[in-house]
């Protein structure tokens, strides 16, 4: 460090001692803190003694002993901070820790806004189980245009941006509730199921800013909510517990708390874990190690695993296969599956590093799964006719085309990869490149199939 | 004298500086309040330079006896004008080195049993 430096002014000395020492992640803020005091103490005894400072600060330096040894006497005493923790009370940094603070208040200041939202339309009289219909329409819009505002919040958008947040929150509340869907129509079904992907780009818009337009932008946003999903998921389980301890104890007292669960507990706690779930990924980014690409990496060795065995063993038994109305929605779901593995490893990877086993690995499995679902299409195609042409089942096709094309197209570009002849990044931009195609497939579902197949 | 190391050859071996840090610095403590810089120069004073310690490694044993809550901890701005954290002995800290008093002393006294002994043999 310093000392093999000509002579620097002593407090630039004692700013890079510091500095070395902050980046010991078991040595806090404080502690650098109590330690600098004691330098500056020795210094002044040094010098007091008759050193010059620079002699003095070499002597103070080495009376503190070796760095790393220090650091190991800290973790050992301090064995938790080697646990990176996501830290909502912070101790540490004052001033991020406000921030910090501050944050988490406006995040579940609109958690609660998205339970009131939730709970409004009661106020007029709607209910969760006779007007399910409508909640199933209008879930997304309880939470996402707050999630929204979050993040024009942190991220101070412009006026224009803003604009174009408000319309499309404002044209999804129209068409989703000035439409005559019939009861329990599967055109409100897909309404219900394809509204909140559409809008959830538009959230990806208030999420990236003015990186939108960027490859690390989109990036940033696969990104986050891959997070989003596993800590919504563990926020979910926690919730499940705490349901059913109340339940239980309620009970134990003679009182039925069904009610309370069934029409505030859940709802309110579903909507509010969105926004306070997202404030987590947030806080929590650069201090923990993402989960998506570790969950990633340890099942698409599985995923590949499962379709080169199915593939096998439908040639093995040579016939087609046993298909039925849901098949197509079955094999949709594999691929999505298989492209969200697909994408949390492009999303993880150096783009830089050179090609790998794991690289193998998602090659098997994005060929697999095209030809698994080539072969589920072509039995579906023959029998297509006989099952007529629903609303449902253009969506279903609608959706695996576009996963087709996205997988396929995908396959390519790793190939010319892995055999050196194009850059990793080509295929980072061609997944970021087509996430509007599915919100725009989504848009085209919500506005144009109600009225394409009658609202039925 | 500027020896870098936990301790040096001549002076006192490590695993007994180690063990004798807690009583140290707790009865340290229990003279006056006091912060990192004026305990070491204390040890120091006391062992007549025979206790070599390196300076860093006393923050370490101050945070173990703070979290067994021996002794408290609280900033305050020194006459110097800087922020500086003073340590105080508890009531458990004082339990704690009536103990490692008695301790010690049952060892030395064992100690010095023995010497006599040899010292009777040799002689």
């Amino acid at each position: 460090m310093a000392a093999s430096n000509p002579p620097l002014p002593l407090e630039q000395q004692i700013d890079e001692w510091r500095a070395y020492l902050r980046r010991r992640q078991a040595i806090h803020a404080v502690d650098v803190a109590e330690l600098e005091d004691h330098l500056r103490e020795q210094l002044a005894t040094l010098t007091g003694a008759g050193l010059a400072p620079d002699e003095a600060f070499l002597v103070a330096v080495k009376r503190m002993g070796d760095l790393d040894d220090l650091s190991r006497e800290f973790a050992r005493e301090h064995s938790e901070r080697l646990w990176k923790q996501l830290v909502v009370a912070p101790s540490q940094a004052a001033a991020s820790g406000t921030a910090t603070r501050r944050d988490g208040v406006v995040a579940f200041a609109l958690a609660a806004a998205a339970a009131i939202a939730l709970k409004m339309p009661g106020l007029f009289g709607a209910d969760l189980d006779d007007d399910a219909g409508f909640y199933a329409r209008n879930a997304s819009l309880f939470v996402l245009p707050l999630l929204a505002a979050y993040f024009a919040w942190k991220r101070r958008l412009d006026t224009r941006t803003l604009l174009w947040l408000a319309a499309g929150f404002v044209a999804a509340a129209v068409i989703g509730n000035v439409y005559p869907f019939d009861a329990e129509g599967s055109t409100e079904a897909l309404t219900a199921l394809h509204l909140p992907i559409a809008l959830w780009l538009v959230v990806g818009l208030a999420y990236a800013g003015s990186r939108w337009n960027t490859v690390a932008g989109r990036m940033d946003f696969v990104r986050f909510s891959g997070e989003l999903f596993v800590y919504y998921v563990l926020i979910a389980l926690g919730g499940g517990v705490l349901t059913a301890f109340l339940l239980v104890m309620f009970e134990t007292l003679g009182i039925d708390a069904e009610e309370f669960v069934g029409s505030w507990l859940l709802p309110c706690g579903a909507v509010g874990a969105v926004v306070v779930g997202s404030w987590l990924v947030e806080a929590k980014q650069s201090v923990i190690e993402n989960m998506a690409p570790v969950l990633t990496r340890l099942f698409t060795p599985l995923f590949a695993a499962v379709l080169v065995t199915f593939l096998g063993a439908l040639l093995w038994k040579g016939g087609g296969l046993d298909v039925d109305r849901d098949t197509l929605i079955q094999f949709n779901l594999l691929l999505v599956v298989v492209l969200g593995l697909l994408l949390y490893s492009v999303s993880a990877r150096d783009p830089g590093a050179p090609a790998g086993l794991s690289d193998v690995m998602q090659v098997v499995l994005v060929v697999g799964a095209l030809l698994a679902d080539a072969v589920a299409l072509w039995a579906i195609g023959a029998r297509l006719a006989e099952f007529g042409f629903s609303a449902n089942r253009a969506a279903a096709l609608g959706i695996n085309a576009i996963l087709l094309v996205n997988l396929a197209w995908s396959a390519v570009l790793y190939f010319r990869f892995m055999r050196g002849r194009g850059p990793f990044a080509a295929l980072e931009r061609w997944q970021t490149d087509y996430l509007p195609v599915y919100g725009a497939w989504a848009a085209l579902v919500v506005i144009v199939f109600p009225p394409a197949f009658g609202y039925a | 004298m500027y020896n870098g190391g936990m301790y040096s050859a001549e002076t006192i071996g490590k695993d007994l500086v180690a063990a004798s840090s807690t009583p140290l610095v707790l009865a340290i403590l229990a003279e006056d309040d006091s912060y990192g810089y004026a305990i070491l120069q204390r040890v120091r004073e006391v062992s007549g330079g025979a206790m070599e310690w390196t300076d860093g490694m006393l923050y370490p044993v101050l945070h173990r006896l703070e979290r067994q809550g021996h002794v408290e901890a609280r900033w305050e701005t020194a006459p110097s004008g800087r922020r500086r954290k003073y340590y105080r002995l508890t009531s458990g800290g004082r339990t704690r080195l009536d103990e490692e008093r008695r301790q010690w002393q049952a060892v030395d006294a064992t100690l010095r049993g023995v010497w006599r002994e040899l010292s009777a043999e040799g002689a």
